[in-house]
């Protein structure tokens, strides 16, 4: 089964839940921004968790379906076909031939496209995903085009799933993100961490699934020091010169050379991935023995939101 | 050594705070060792200049489980270091044209033409760290000598296999990419390719040294040439 793109929206990839074990070498993650709503687009068609799916940014793509095909929409919404009537968070059926055209996003940045089977990608360093800026994973190593055409997997049996009512009503409540102190924390004194859990940053137009840059209150380490280049945690929050704090993000560089004064929390890392240019951001510390159990519960929570 | 919680899923391993070999010898011997370890637990290691990145899964191995792994690991010997003291040889042709920053290096360092390749060519290097972007690695050993800022301006687009200068450092783009290092040569070899194993020619903990050739002999390398030049 074959999928073509008719259009492919304003940055479209094919990600999984990202490659490991090649940092040292100078390779991040990638995949999913929203690895939450990744799992769920694939759990909700029947898939194994970590099967290739889309992953649309802002605008979403126009695909046609050569035959038909079980998917799920997730993450940021979107109007389908200019009309509500396709539904999200549920798995539909596409009758042979039909055109999905997935239009601009009206909550969150990102959103989700699974088919049942799952898109045959090749694996680069065990992943799907695909490294823009290394230029290989997921399709040729780039953002999908206009033309592309994608094969789908088709053997295996599958069960499609379906969600409780309100299930996913938890994350759309706005809150701010959870983040840990960070691997530098001690360059920063009281004051610092007092203006960054206090003010409301606005995220930059210049973010993307390296980084996300934020605007706001300056926030300066006590002296200003040479930091010796080190490895960087997913979500580190790192504070250059400027003092505008950037998240560092799945494609985020391995190793760098600004302080990093905190860190946003696993199970919160989903909601960076759905943060859109000129949203407000707000931080609150939390332990690494909370950031931990959140970790812990998001995933119990994901087992109990499907009908069983 | 020093071990800072750097989120709620890696901890970060401190030796010190310089760039000097003796430091680094710790940093991959750790490495090493929790490479040899091999325990799925752990997804991805980043050696920095003295420092280790180690980040994990905490739903299945606690901060206090690893911070005990990590100190018993310590206090190991790392026989893994001696085994693999290999020196990788990387061809660099030092041509004007791949080398468009030669002139700009002589003039600034008072050395040749000549003294400039010969100098740069003579160290074993040690390689550090992988970082910036894939297979991208950060060198000790520049002599000082050769020492030249890097651009003011960053050219948009370097060629991959292009050698460069930038303050004390040396290096090579594995990829095309921007970026204002000082160029003064080009390796025909491939540093990073996402298909072969391992993907970059050179690991954290490698010692290396360029290798002057001619244009001639640079057309004729093969590009992708499997075999680690020893």
């Amino acid at each position: 089964m074959t999928i073509r793109v008719l259009k492919p929206g304003f940055f479209t990839t094919v990600q999984d839940l990202g490659r490991y074990g090649y940092a040292h070498l100078g390779i991040s993650p990638a995949g999913a921004a929203d690895p939450l709503s990744f799992r769920i687009a694939n759990l909700l068609v029947g898939n194994d968790e970590n099967v290739p799916a889309l992953e649309m940014t802002l605008l979403g793509a126009t695909l046609e379906f050569e035959e038909k095909a079980i998917v799920a929409l997730t993450g940021a919404s979107c109007e389908c076909n200019g009309s509500a009537q396709v539904p999200f968070n549920a798995a539909f059926d596409l009758p042979a031939g039909a055109t999905l055209k997935c239009g601009s996003m009206t909550t969150g940045a990102r959103c989700y496209l699974s088919v049942q089977g799952g898109f045959d990608i090749p694996l680069v360093m065990g992943s799907a995903s695909t490294f823009v800026a290394g230029h290989f994973g997921g399709f040729k190593g780039r953002r999908l085009q206009s033309g592309d055409v994608l094969q789908v997997r088709q053997h295996g049996s599958f069960r499609v799933r379906s969600l409780r009512p309100g299930a996913l009503d938890s994350l759309r409540a706005p809150r701010p993100l959870r983040v840990t102190k960070g691997s530098q924390q001690d360059w920063f004194g009281p004051e610092a961490f007092e203006k960054l859990f206090s003010s409301a940053y606005t995220v930059s137009e210049q973010s993307d699934r390296t980084g996300l840059r934020l605007k706001g209150e300056a926030v300066r380490p006590r002296e200003q020091s040479e930091l010796l280049t080190d490895g960087i945690p997913l979500g580190a929050i790192q504070v250059p010169q400027d003092g505008q704090p950037i998240i560092l993000f799945v494609d985020q560089q391995t190793t760098g050379g600004y302080p990093k004064i905190a860190n946003v929390i696993a199970a919160d890392i989903h909601r960076v991935g759905q943060l859109r240019p000129r949203d407000e951001v707000r931080l609150v510390e939390v332990s690494i023995a909370d950031a931990v159990q959140a970790m812990g519960e998001r995933e119990r929570w994901l087992r109990e939101i499907f009908v069983s | 050594m020093k071990i800072i919680p750097a989120s709620d899923s890696s901890l970060l391993v401190v030796f010190g705070n310089a760039i000097s070999p003796a430091l680094h010898e710790r940093v991959i011997g750790l490495f090493h060792s929790f490479q040899a370890w091999h325990d799925p637990r752990i997804r991805n290691l980043h050696p920095g200049y003295a420092s280790l990145l180690i980040d994990f899964d905490p739903l299945r191995l606690t901060h206090d489980e690893l911070i005990s792994v990590v100190q018993q690991l310590a206090l190991a010997r790392d026989s893994a270091a001696e085994r693999r003291a290999n020196v990788v040889t990387i061809p660099v042709c030092y041509d004007i044209e791949f080398g468009p920053d030669l002139l700009d290096v002589s003039q600034h360092t008072g050395l040749s033409l000549e003294e400039v390749v010969r100098l740069h060519s003579s160290p074993t290097y040690l390689v550090y760290f992988l970082g910036f972007s894939p297979g991208f690695v950060y060198l000790g050993g520049l002599p000082e000598a050769l020492h030249t800022p890097r651009l003011a301006t960053p050219r948009p687009s370097i060629a991959g296999g292009s050698v460069g200068i930038a303050g004390s450092q040396t290096g090579i783009y594995p990829v095309d990419s921007p970026g204002g290092w000082r160029l003064i040569g080009r390796t025909p070899l491939r540093m990073f390719d996402p298909e072969a194993t391992p993907p970059t020619r050179l690991q954290p903990g490698d010692r290396m040294k360029f290798s002057p050739i001619d244009r001639a002999n640079f057309e004729d390398m093969p590009q992708r040439d499997e075999a680690r030049l020893a």
